[in-house]
């Protein structure tokens, strides 16, 4: 019988997923902000299968609200990315201080 | 082996296994196309759970707009990203190491929360009340508790939006465009010029 804890756990694993996919891929920011998609998406999960099995809807309403901000933050990162990369012809992380005001 | 529990661990694989690749594929384009996958079967795990509102939602909003946003950035951009890359088996190591303690400590403290925690006690999954179905159940909390809520997510949508437009937007010099305005206020006067040529010398600019 599939339960609670089986889709914990499988959130959990996506999640570590998504940090070690920062940790390995440091100069690709790319890959980071998918990373960064992941590890929302292992939380979706988890708020999802919480409200589920507490006869609860509100967490899924939480559910769509990191969805609207997951879809923010990746046009508005895209769009910076977009940028920095017209103004220095690559998107090394390294050189990102250059933003800096 | 119930179908359920078929369908789930099936789900669950395919989008451990998608996300894992994600993260290790050496073409950013691969990557892309992995997410695609890990989110079509977290969807999949949504609807398992009856959450077929989000299910949908998840796949419009993410496989729709922010895949294809991605795709469309690693595209456009020309990366050489094989550069990008060397860092990998540096950061390999320690990585794994803290991604695996987490992994452990995560999955302790979920065994437990399931076992002991408050929702331990519902054994069965319910995601609306009975009777009504999971996308009326949501928009009757939706517009009523959490309306203010709502807006302030649309708001947060638009800020981003006006935010990637004003980051990307750019007036190159030299492009010819239609001024309707300076057109209808031109006259006789500013329009031409009448110039007396001497006979036999022609004109020069």
């Amino acid at each position: 019988m599939i339960g609670l804890s089986h889709y914990l756990i499988v959130a959990a694993i996506l999640f570590t997923i998504g940090v070690l996919g920062i940790f390995v891929n440091r100069k690709n920011i790319i890959v980071i902000l998918m990373s960064i998609e992941l590890i929302l998406l292992a939380v979706n999960i988890n708020l999802v299968s919480f409200s589920v099995y507490l006869h609860d809807v509100v967490g899924q309403i939480f559910a769509m609200f990191v969805l609207t901000v997951a879809a923010a933050e990746a046009a508005v990162g895209l769009a910076i990315l977009v940028t920095f990369f017209r103004n220095r012809g690559d998107i090394a992380v390294d050189d990102a201080s250059v933003m800096k005001g | 082996m119930p179908l359920q529990a078929i369908a789930f661990y099936l789900m669950a694989f395919t989008t451990l296994a998608a996300g894992l690749l994600v993260v290790s594929a050496k073409n950013p384009v691969h990557s892309v196309l992995f997410l695609i996958t890990a989110f079509f079967s977290a969807a999949g795990l949504f609807v398992l759970l009856g959450a077929e509102f989000l299910a949908m939602l998840l796949i419009v909003v993410y496989v729709g707009a922010v895949a294809v946003l991605f795709l469309f950035v690693v595209m456009m951009l020309d990366i050489d990203f094989e550069a990008l890359r060397d860092g990998f088996a540096q950061y390999l190591p320690i990585g794994g190491l803290v991604a695996g303690v987490l992994t452990l400590e995560m999955i302790f403290v979920a065994a437990t929360v399931a076992t002991n925690g408050a929702a331990g006690k519902n054994a069965s999954p319910m995601a609306s009340p009975e009777g009504i179905s999971n996308t009326e159940a949501i928009g009757r909390v939706l517009y009523t508790d959490y309306i203010f809520f709502f807006q302030l997510a649309g708001l947060v949508l638009l800020v981003a939006m006006i935010g990637a437009i004003v980051l990307t937007l750019r007036h190159k010099p030299g492009v010819k465009r239609q001024d309707i305005s300076r057109q209808v206020a031109r006259s006789p006067k500013t329009g031409m010029e009448l110039v007396q040529i001497k006979p036999g010398e022609g004109i020069s600019e």
